[in-house]
């Protein structure tokens, strides 16, 4: 790939029809922790040094908690608001499949750009359902499904591909490799804004994971992108049928002995000393047939009988 | 095949461009919006500083402790109301001060603020607050401009990061000149917003000395009906300032349309109405009203543009003029392009915007969570299975009100926690063991007072001090019981049991928030006492200081029976895996993700998480 035919070297000699356009708007998302923090400040150092106008902005605080995080960046001639609208952002990149879907709304419907890692990070939230078979609460959507709704999807598992390079938390400047193929400045000024700050160990690996990810571009045509092929995504963990294979627990109240533990141990908090401290199932409604109880019940008071099959 | 998209360059001979055509005579840098007020006070030679840390203000301090100490001595108060009084101190001893606080932080300062409005300054005196509209990391989402009619002090408002520094600087000049507090008022969005920003250099302050002036500096009756009525004077001379100021901007435009906003609502508005009037305030409080009248008369109608309280509509309103605010506008929550739009529309001033495509994925949730390993997660699954009544705090561990722990019953503010659970116990209706549970840094915030009531006052509840070494809710400050500064320097480290005996309390205990088996032991029994019990729970937090991580912990999944106990966690590194047992699905963990707390291995009934290394050994 020639960067000099393909990428013109300043903004100055852009086509005049885009540049008329107000500010460019890109949007980075993820979970907490994931570094899209950096991610913006590597775009925002760039437009800076390109001579912009650049507004980053973003929230800290209880939303690094593993939750979900965002980072605005706005560059251009003049930049006013420091955040996006809904449906105003030209690039998408999120570092994580369920975040990029949660935004996508703020893309562009016509024009946007969503860069996408595949990689999943399931929060217990997503793994709550305490029926039989439950599947998890995670997003449903497959790529199949995301590149049908955007006008450009580039998605990848830039994690697992920086992985083979030799370390995974060089995904991220993968995504930036994919997100310089979009943004029109030269491919050596988004090396020199990664190096301020990428460790000093890992610059080779990034700088390798950066032209991954403009490789990726180059070589992807989304029209016959094919996630079966492509992409080495799981899937989502569905729900199962599965019928309960034992009755509510009874319990021998002579043999209970007060010891307590299997009040102590129901995942549910199902069971309940009464007056008389024996245990009882004071919400049967909450039990799971988890058998934690029969199991541990020192005494062997606790009994799950097998239910019968109709 | 790609997508181009190329901003429109910046033309560098544009004579009306702000940013960068003086970018040869002074440097600029980029900065976030707390950065950037650190940077004014420090360029406006502020001498002492001192603040408690509260999203989303504590970069300010965090930023000023960079600067040479021999310039500006920044530290960490123990709470608010504590940095107010020592910023006042020093401008009593003639030296330019100031404090920094979130929105709520003001409730603490508020008693000192509402006497020093009185006495007014010797030194300049500027207290940076930063509101959080949309309640991002707070309890409520008070408007601090209130406060600014209530003790009757100026109130700047940056819309943002340049503003953020040249309005600080300005904000020490107009405390000096009129002789009061000032309130520079920001936002989450003006505080973490990073833009450029051009600087200057330090201007030095030789000290005033201390006025001797008991008449002004001791607010007895008779001296505080005095000064109440300079009040009133320093407010007309104030507003006269403010006809005459640049802090009042107006931009005119090309449509019959007036708009009065500031802070960054005022961002909002310019890229929404190019075309209309702007009359940008730069202090909402007071209001120069001819530059009003002025602005009013030439438009056929004026709306205002505020996030949150209409404290300026009503002002204009109680002035006699016609506008228009929170008809089109909301009064709670973030204001974004989007709001402002939705306004603006309902205003008939902007189309409707076409209805866009509903979007046809459903995001999933993904609230904050404790991290993985927090040492505060063993506490509440030990209350939760004591079945405690627990009046919890401010901090990380409020996260332990939702579900899966599900242990807290109350958070109202910083250190309520510990009287909450006196009146609980006063009532005497609950028949559940009381339980306050307080951080560290917020038990030497406002925890140690109610606690010497508890005693005083002779009522039966626990109190477990979650003792995580750090101020960690705001990401990683230092307090008095780490031992060290805000500079990092060693210091005394409080003595949490020493203090807790020296109040009374007899029953005092100090375990491993990582032993489970203690955690269950000592709760229940420190509940069975017949008094005031203290549990210290002792680990420090796995993100700061320094990040914690250990050796992983793995599920065996021959012998996980799906029973979710230690899904009960809530921790991130806990997930399902693909197999089912008897219908439940299996647990496994994200070994990058696990810092080997140990805790799910502890709760499992069946024994099947054990460390990595067991595996392997194994074979």
């Amino acid at each position: 790939m020639d960067d000099s035919t393909r990428f013109s070297a300043s903004p100055q000699s852009a086509p005049a029809a885009q540049a008329a356009a107000g500010p460019v708007n890109v949007l980075i998302v993820g979970v907490g922790g994931q570094g899209v923090i950096m991610v913006s400040k590597v775009l925002a150092t760039l437009c800076q040094r390109q001579g912009y106008e650049v507004k980053q902005s973003e929230v800290h605080g209880m939303a690094k908690r593993g939750g979900s995080v965002f980072s605005h960046v706005r560059f251009g001639d003049t930049v006013y608001s420091p955040t996006i609208p809904l449906g105003e952002a030209d690039v998408l990149v999120a570092l994580e499949w369920a975040e990029g879907l949660r935004w996508l709304s703020y893309l562009k419907p016509d024009s946007g750009i969503f860069i996408v890692d595949t990689q999943q990070i399931v929060p217990p939230f997503a793994c709550r359902d305490r029926k039989h078979g439950a599947g998890s609460g995670y997003a449903r959507e497959t790529v199949a499904d995301i590149i049908e709704q955007v006008a450009n999807c580039y998605a990848v598992n830039a994690g697992q591909i920086a992985q083979e390079l030799g370390n995974a938390k060089a995904g991220n400047t993968l995504l930036l490799g994919m997100m310089s193929t979009t943004l029109d400045f030269p491919a050596d000024d988004w090396r020199d804004a990664i190096r301020m700050f990428a460790p000093p160990k890992a610059v080779d690996i990034n700088m390798q994971a950066f032209d991954r990810g403009r490789d990726w571009v180059e070589t992807h045509n989304p029209a016959d992108f094919d996630p079966g092929r492509d992409l080495d995504m799981p899937p989502p963990i569905e729900q199962v049928e599965h019928e309960p294979e034992f009755e509510l627990p009874t319990i021998n109240r002579a043999w209970c002995k007060r010891c307590d533990i299997c009040v102590k141990f129901c995942p549910e908090r199902c069971l309940s000393l009464d007056e008389q401290q024996i245990a009882v199932l004071h919400a049967p409604e909450k039990c799971t047939l988890c058998r934690i109880c029969e199991r541990l019940c020192p005494d062997f008071a606790i009994d799950l009988k097998p239910r019968q099959q109709a | 095949m790609t997508a181009q998209i190329t901003p429109q360059p910046l033309d560098h001979n544009s004579g009306n461009g702000e940013s960068f055509n003086d970018a040869n005579q002074s440097e600029t840098l980029p900065l976030m919006g707390n950065e950037a007020i650190a940077r004014g006070a420090w360029e406006a030679g502020v001498k002492v500083a001192a603040a408690y840390p509260g999203t989303p203000s504590t970069e300010i301090m965090e930023s000023l402790g960079k600067f040479p100490a021999d310039d500006v001595k920044a530290e960490w108060a123990t709470n608010e109301k504590v940095g107010l009084d020592v910023a006042i101190g020093a401008s009593f001893a003639g030296s330019r001060a100031m404090t920094s606080m979130k929105h709520v932080g003001l409730n603490v300062a508020a008693d000192a603020l509402m006497s020093q409005t009185y006495i007014g300054v010797n030194g300049g005196l500027v207290l940076v607050v930063c509101d959080d509209p949309g309640i991002h990391s707070s309890q409520n989402e008070q408007d601090t401009r209130i406060y600014g009619h209530l003790a009757m002090v100026p109130v700047l408002e940056p819309s943002d990061a340049q503003e953020a520094l040249d309005f600080t600087k300005l904000a020490f000049d107009i405390s000096e000149r009129f002789d009061t507090p000032v309130i520079v008022r920001g936002t989450t969005r003006l505080s973490h917003t990073r833009s450029l920003v051009r600087v200057g250099e330090r201007h030095e302050n030789a000290s005033l000395g201390f006025n001797e002036n008991p008449q002004k500096n001791v607010m007895i009756p008779g001296h505080a009906r005095l000064r109440h009525s300079a009040l009133f004077e320093r407010e007309q001379q104030l507003k006269q300032y403010l006809e005459d100021s640049d802090l009042i901007r107006w931009e005119h435009g090309s449509q019959s349309i007036g708009i009065v906003t500031m802070s960054t609502a005022y961002s909002y508005v310019k890229e929404l109405m190019p075309q209309a009037h702007v009359l940008k305030l730069g202090a909402s409080y007071p209001l120069p009203e001819n530059r009003l009248r002025e602005f009013c008369d030439a438009v056929d109608r004026v709306i205002v543009v505020e996030e949150l309280e209409p404290i300026v509509e009503n002002e204009m309103k109680l002035m006699g003029f016609e506008v228009e605010g929170k008809s089109l506008f909301p009064r709670e929550g973030e204001f974004s392009p989007d709001v402002i739009r939705e306004g603006l529309e309902k205003a008939g001033l902007l189309e409707t915007s076409k209805p866009r495509p509903p979007a046809s994925v459903q995001a999933m949730p993904r609230p904050p969570l404790l991290c993985a390993g927090c040492p505060h997660t063993g506490a509440y699954m030990a209350l939760r299975a004591l079945n405690a009544r627990v009046s919890g705090d401010i901090g990380c561990y409020t996260l332990a009100a939702v579900e899966p722990l599900k242990a807290i019953d109350t958070t109202v503010s910083m250190g309520s926690s510990i009287a909450n659970a006196t009146g609980m116990a006063l009532a005497g209706s609950e028949t559940r063991p009381i339980v306050a549970t307080i951080g560290d840094s917020t038990f030497l915030h406002a925890g140690i007072p109610p606690l010497i009531n508890a005693v005083y006052n002779n009522v039966n509840i626990t109190v477990v001090l979650l003792d995580n070494h750090i101020t960690a809710m705001t990401g990683g400050q230092d307090h008095p019981g780490t031992g060290r500064n805000l500079r990092g320097e060693e210091v005394h480290k409080t003595d949490y049991e020493a203090l807790i005996r020296s109040i009374g309390i007899t029953w005092i205990k100090k375990i491993d928030a990582y032993n489970m088996g203690n955690v269950f032991q000592f709760l229940r029994e420190a509940t069975l006492y017949n008094g005031v019990s203290v549990v210290i729970m002792d680990r420090p937090c796995v993100l700061d200081p320094v990040k914690i991580k250990g050796e992983p912990f793995r599920v065996d999944a021959e012998a996980c029976t799906g029973c979710q106990t230690c899904m009960n966690l809530g921790c991130p590194a806990l997930s399902w895996s693909d197999e089912l047992f008897e219908g439940h699905r299996k647990v496994k963990i994200d070994e990058p993700n696990c810092i080997g707390c140990s805790l799910c291995a502890q709760v499992s009934a069946t024994n099947c998480i054990k460390p990595v290394a067991a595996f392997e050994s194994n074979g």
